[in-house]
């Protein structure tokens, strides 16, 4: 979707402003924010690209104004909400201060304190063990699609309808473009493809400077 | 909202936090992104749906553990190694196994090295990919409006403001990160540092020259 989290290119935002020795979290609700978020998602009710889907439908004027962990927040409430795991009104009563007896969930995969350390090194979201074959070799011609879903895509608007060069092939993985709107896995291969800077941003930038971005075989056509 | 405002307690383990000592300080109310974040944590837990210690676990881990010093090790390693950096530009994810380094948001590493002719810095426009495994958690600066907008459309104006000026003739590669793959940059090995032992060059190795954004200095600093 074309939301407020499709940044690159945009103008406006002022410096990158870098803060010397920077604590890991800033307040105390950043550290449960991302525990409970990284906790959720080890239920297996979601995929990591539904839950980067769940941040970007957070209104665009929202998202510029609110920080990362906020977008996290955002994404948690919804996926919970939409799972029917807990509900904006169970939420809604517990911040008027009513702490009732929770509906409790049946069979939940919850993640435990001894398995925090294994489920950390064994996470592996998206890496695809399918043979497929790659529609593309290393030194081919691309040219993106120029594609405008309303659902979830990991092809950048700066870079749609633009050509480029298939540099690395990664090898097959999970497609976000379906699996984060709930349509399957699709397995496909993914390529680091290198654009030069003119190709994306017209004859004012370098010659010499180049992007790459890592797309998949639904996202490319020959060039 | 302003940092002013913020007064978090959600949990007892963290009494010696410093938004609760300012909670208890100035008495303030709780801002309403705490309160909402305290009545998600305490529906999770009443539901059975997330484990008090797990949370504690997480946090841990990625506040104390996992950071920036695995990458500089990597660095260090690769610097006085050759064999081990030409295993790691080959295969970053196996070399970096090779030091324990491998999990979350790292199923697959891509060092790429920078030279006097290559400047390499890597982004996420569309989040914040960021090798957790080698890195940590990424700074606020990288989750930033600003990089994330910028570091694809001018990145020589962003690293110069960042005070790396890079040669007219050196070429800058931009890695978006928009898949499952995390970059991380090899940065130049810095003059003047052949009689330091791996252990003082990893010192030398900051976060911000593996993202790309700082060049290594020969007397460290960051």
């Amino acid at each position: 979707m074309n939301g407020g989290h499709d940044l690159g290119g945009m103008h406006g935002f002022g410096p990158v402003d870098i803060e010397r020795d920077e604590p890991v979290f800033h307040h105390e609700w950043e550290r449960r924010a991302f525990a409970i978020t990284l906790a959720a998602g080890f239920l297996g009710k979601w995929n990591i690209d539904q839950s980067r889907f769940a941040r970007e439908q957070m209104p665009p004027a929202e998202y510029l104004a609110t920080t990362y962990y906020e977008h996290w927040l955002f994404g948690l409430e919804k996926l919970l909400h939409d799972q029917d795991l807990v509900s904006r009104d169970e939420v809604a009563a517990r911040l008027l201060g009513r702490v009732g007896a929770a509906r409790p969930v049946a069979d939940a995969r919850k993640l435990k304190v001894e398995d925090v350390e294994p489920a950390l090194r064994r996470s592996r979201a998206s890496k695809a063990d399918e043979d497929v074959a790659p529609r593309y070799r290393v030194g081919d011609r691309v040219l993106t699609r120029n594609i405008h879903p309303l659902g979830h895509t990991r092809l950048p608007r700066y870079a749609r309808g633009k050509r480029g060069v298939v540099a690395i092939d990664h090898g097959v993985w999970v497609f976000p473009d379906t699996a984060g709107n709930g349509l399957g896995r699709k397995p496909q291969h993914c390529y680091s493809v290198r654009f030069e800077a003119r190709e994306l941003w017209g004859d004012a930038a370098t010659s010499r400077d180049a992007i790459y971005i890592d797309l998949w075989d639904d996202h490319l056509e020959p060039a | 909202m302003s940092h002013d405002h913020e007064h978090g307690h959600h949990h007892h383990h963290h009494d010696d936090d410093d938004d609760v000592q300012e909670h208890r300080k100035h008495g303030a109310p709780l801002s309403e992104v705490e309160l909402r974040v305290r009545a998600l944590e305490s529906l999770l837990v009443d539901k059975g749906l997330v484990e008090p210690a797990a949370l504690d676990a997480l946090i841990d881990t990625y506040e104390t553990k996992v950071g920036p010093r695995n990458g500089a090790r990597i660095v260090a390693r690769a610097w006085v190694d050759e064999a081990f950096r030409a295993r790691l530009l080959e295969d970053g994810t196996s070399a970096v196994a090779e030091h324990g380094f491998v999990g979350r948001q790292s199923e697959k590493l891509v060092v790429v090295e920078n030279t006097p002719s290559v400047h390499n810095m890597v982004v996420c426009t569309l989040c914040s990919c960021y090798p957790w495994a080698v890195l940590g958690l990424p700074p606020v600066w990288y989750k930033s409006a600003p990089y994330r907008s910028r570091a694809v459309i001018d990145p020589r104006g962003v690293l110069s403001e960042l005070g790396v000026n890079v040669p007219t003739d050196t070429e800058v590669r931009v890695w978006d990160s928009t898949a499952e793959i995390r970059y991380m940059v090899l940065p130049e090995r810095p003059a003047g540092t052949e009689r330091l032992s791996e252990d003082q060059l990893a010192d030398l190795v900051t976060r911000d020259a593996m993202i790309g954004v700082a060049r290594v200095a020969p007397s460290g600093g960051r």
